[in-house]
């Protein structure tokens, strides 16, 4: 019996249900990838090397599109340590996505600063111009709608951030725009990053 | 007061982030080749004598910290500079880094150097992709010109500068989370103590640093303790970076001395509220402090001002709110936020944050009962110091500071079923499930 009988608590509603990423092809770095990862690992000491596992990670996340099981199994292998470990980092940080992505993730940004100017809007209006919900991927596999905790770029707001690239001051009604921008010319019809200071 | 700045002078000329403009216009890495020329116990001296106290939130004394660091441990010793930003409105070291990075490498080296260290960190989030290049970028460059590396300046003194990138995490903010996260864990937060001075990174002797806080020894170095505090109040000396966002006209980090009052930095340094509306409420140091309301304002943004007034300084990221908003969704916001961002280690932080949340979009939705706030009461309450780290008082925070002073509100949406605060900024249907 829940303390607060007026909200309901089922399995459904709790976070911490384990997700189980899908296995995904078999998976190793390219020669290339491994010398890279080597060079990272470097620079913390022998023993240490599992602290290079985020790096590792993205690195899967960059070929695959998210982070596969086999990817996983794979890092630890790399790195030496068990597929648990990996996968207890995976599965913590935000930035990992354990399911299949679009081409492009467009992040939108949903913590105080950004909400004030609009950030509700801004999803809104991507999710109604892509007919998906957040957390959601279109039909043709381009898009991933996502609202994301503080990006760290309040002076900007609303921020969405697209893959890695940034997108900054989106009013509502120039979040469809962006869309559209980015089908065209893919990310480098972003404009990017640019702050503003007082002198 | 106005002041020159001293952490982001020239930030919005072109090519600011390169070595050459560093060297040419910013008197680069002198502050290095003085400090190399004193001993390490001299560098902790003047950087304690002046006053420096942590820029990530708590304003803990710098020098003191580097005093800590266990100097007869015969492990490696660690600088670990937190570049993590993530709390709420806070966007002041994304700037450093993006235009200044040269500072924080040369600030790094003068911190490894004081406290015996030959390796530094830079823990950047991950969502800071584009400001991570900047940083390697101007390591990479400092490297080739023989600012770090071996035997810097002839003085036989080495220091390597490494990016470690995060994946997205506010609690690797923590100071103990963020060693753990670099050590390719969860980013959890440690039981204390043992302090990081004491065993820290890979259980070595560590500082942890924040960004703005290694930016301010170049300065403080080259021109003295006493030059430094005499910037700002009594034991608050230095420049500080202000980040105001929300509903002001010119959101962004403002340099100025803690005399500066919260009212200026809002109506001089922002431009006033957007629209010509008026000021609700203000929280000032990053979305874990207490809000301030119109009246509270004309205080010093310092350390211990804010204190004084009831608030923090935290990380000096102001949100500012006009009479649109409905203080029952600020909060139902920056719970969501909480319950998102929290690591899970400690109980009353996990589950708390989860019922807290639920309980306040129940009352925002309009489908609450009078006595939910006083249940909103007591949860937050058992949840604030009762964790390992601060996030639990954090989270906490935003529930306590809104009741205390928008009961009525609360009490409205009970009363009405329904939001009563006029906002056409806000969404038009609900988006997402929660």
């Amino acid at each position: 019996m829940s303390f607060h009988p007026e909200i309901p608590y089922t399995t459904g509603q709790h976070r911490s249900e384990r997700v189980l990423a899908p296995e995904g092809e078999p998976f190793s770095f390219s020669p290339d990838e491994r010398a890279k990862f080597e060079e990272l690992a470097s620079h913390y000491p022998p023993e240490q090397r599992k602290s290079a596992v985020i790096y590792a990670l993205f690195m899967v996340q960059q070929r695959v599109g998210y982070v596969t099981r086999n990817g996983m199994r794979h890092v630890a292998e790399v790195i030496g340590c068990t597929p648990a470990e990996v996968e207890d980092v995976a599965t913590y940080y935000a930035m990992f996505y354990k399911q299949p992505v679009g081409k492009y993730v467009v992040q939108v940004c949903r913590t105080l600063s950004c909400a004030l100017k609009g950030a509700e809007r801004v999803t809104e209006e991507i999710a109604h111009a892509l007919h998906i919900a957040p957390g959601q991927t279109d039909a043709s596999g381009t898009f991933t709608l996502m609202e994301v905790e503080c990006l760290g770029a309040c002076d900007r707001a609303p921020v969405v951030m697209v893959n890695d690239g940034w997108h900054e001051c989106l009013k509502p009604e120039d979040a469809v725009k962006l869309i559209d921008v980015v089908r065209a010319k893919g990310e480098a019809g972003l404009s990017g990053c640019v702050h503003r200071v007082e002198k | 007061m106005a002041m020159d700045p001293i952490l982001t002078p020239l930030v919005r000329e072109s090519g600011s982030y390169t070595l050459d403009f560093y060297l040419q216009r910013l008197e680069g890495y002198q502050a290095l080749r003085k400090a190399l020329g004193m001993t390490p116990e001299q560098v902790i001296d003047v950087v304690k004598a002046s006053g420096l106290r942590g820029r990530g939130g708590a304003g803990f004394p710098t020098g003191m910290k580097w005093q800590f660091v266990d100097k007869k441990s015969p492990k490696p010793k660690y600088i670990c500079c937190n570049a993590d930003e993530s709390e709420p409105g806070t966007f002041k070291d994304h700037l450093l880094m993006e235009r200044n990075p040269h500072l924080l490498v040369e600030g790094c080296a003068i911190g490894c150097y004081a406290i015996g260290a030959k390796i530094a960190y830079i823990y950047i989030r991950g969502e800071f992709l584009h400001v991570q290049h900047h940083v390697e970028a101007a390591i990479a460059e400092a490297y080739k010109a023989g600012y770090l590396g071996r035997n810097i300046f002839g003085s036989g003194f080495d220091c390597d500068v490494y990016v470690h990138r995060g994946a997205g995490a506010y609690e690797a903010g923590e100071e103990t989370a963020l060693i753990e996260s670099l050590e390719g864990k969860r980013a959890q937060p440690r039981i204390k103590p043992p302090f990081p001075a004491v065993e820290g990174l890979y259980k070595c002797p560590t500082a942890v640093n924040n960004v703005e806080t290694l930016c301010n020894v170049p300065a403080i170095v080259m021109k003295g303790a006493e030059w430094y505090a005499s910037l700002g109040p009594e034991k608050n000396g230095g420049p500080k970076l202000f980040c105001v966002s929300g509903h002001v006209a010119k959101p962004g980090v403002f340099e100025a001395s803690m005399h500066t009052t919260v009212k200026s930095l809002i109506y001089d340094y922002a431009g006033g509220i957007a629209g010509g509306r008026a000021l609700k409420a203000v929280i000032p140091g990053g979305s874990s402090v207490p809000i301030l309301l119109p009246h509270q304002i004309d205080v010093p943004a310092s350390f211990d001002g804010l204190m004084k007034a009831g608030s923090l300084l935290g990380s000096a990221g102001m949100i500012v709110m006009d009479d649109t908003t409905c203080m029952v969704w600020v909060a139902k916001n920056l719970l969501h936020f909480y319950r998102h961002e929290s690591c899970g280690k400690c109980t009353p932080c996990r589950e708390g944050g989860d019922w807290l949340l639920k309980m306040l979009s129940k009352i925002e939705r309009g489908e609450g009962q009078m006595r939910d706030i006083d249940l909103l009461l007591s949860v937050a309450d058992n949840v604030a110091g009762k964790t390992l780290c601060a996030f639990g008082d954090a989270a906490a925070t935003p529930v306590l500071t809104t009741i205390k002073h928008f009961r009525h509100e609360f009490e409205a949406h009970v009363r009405e079923g329904r939001c009563t605060c006029p906002a056409d900024w806000r969404a038009k249907e609900p988006v997402g499930a929660h």
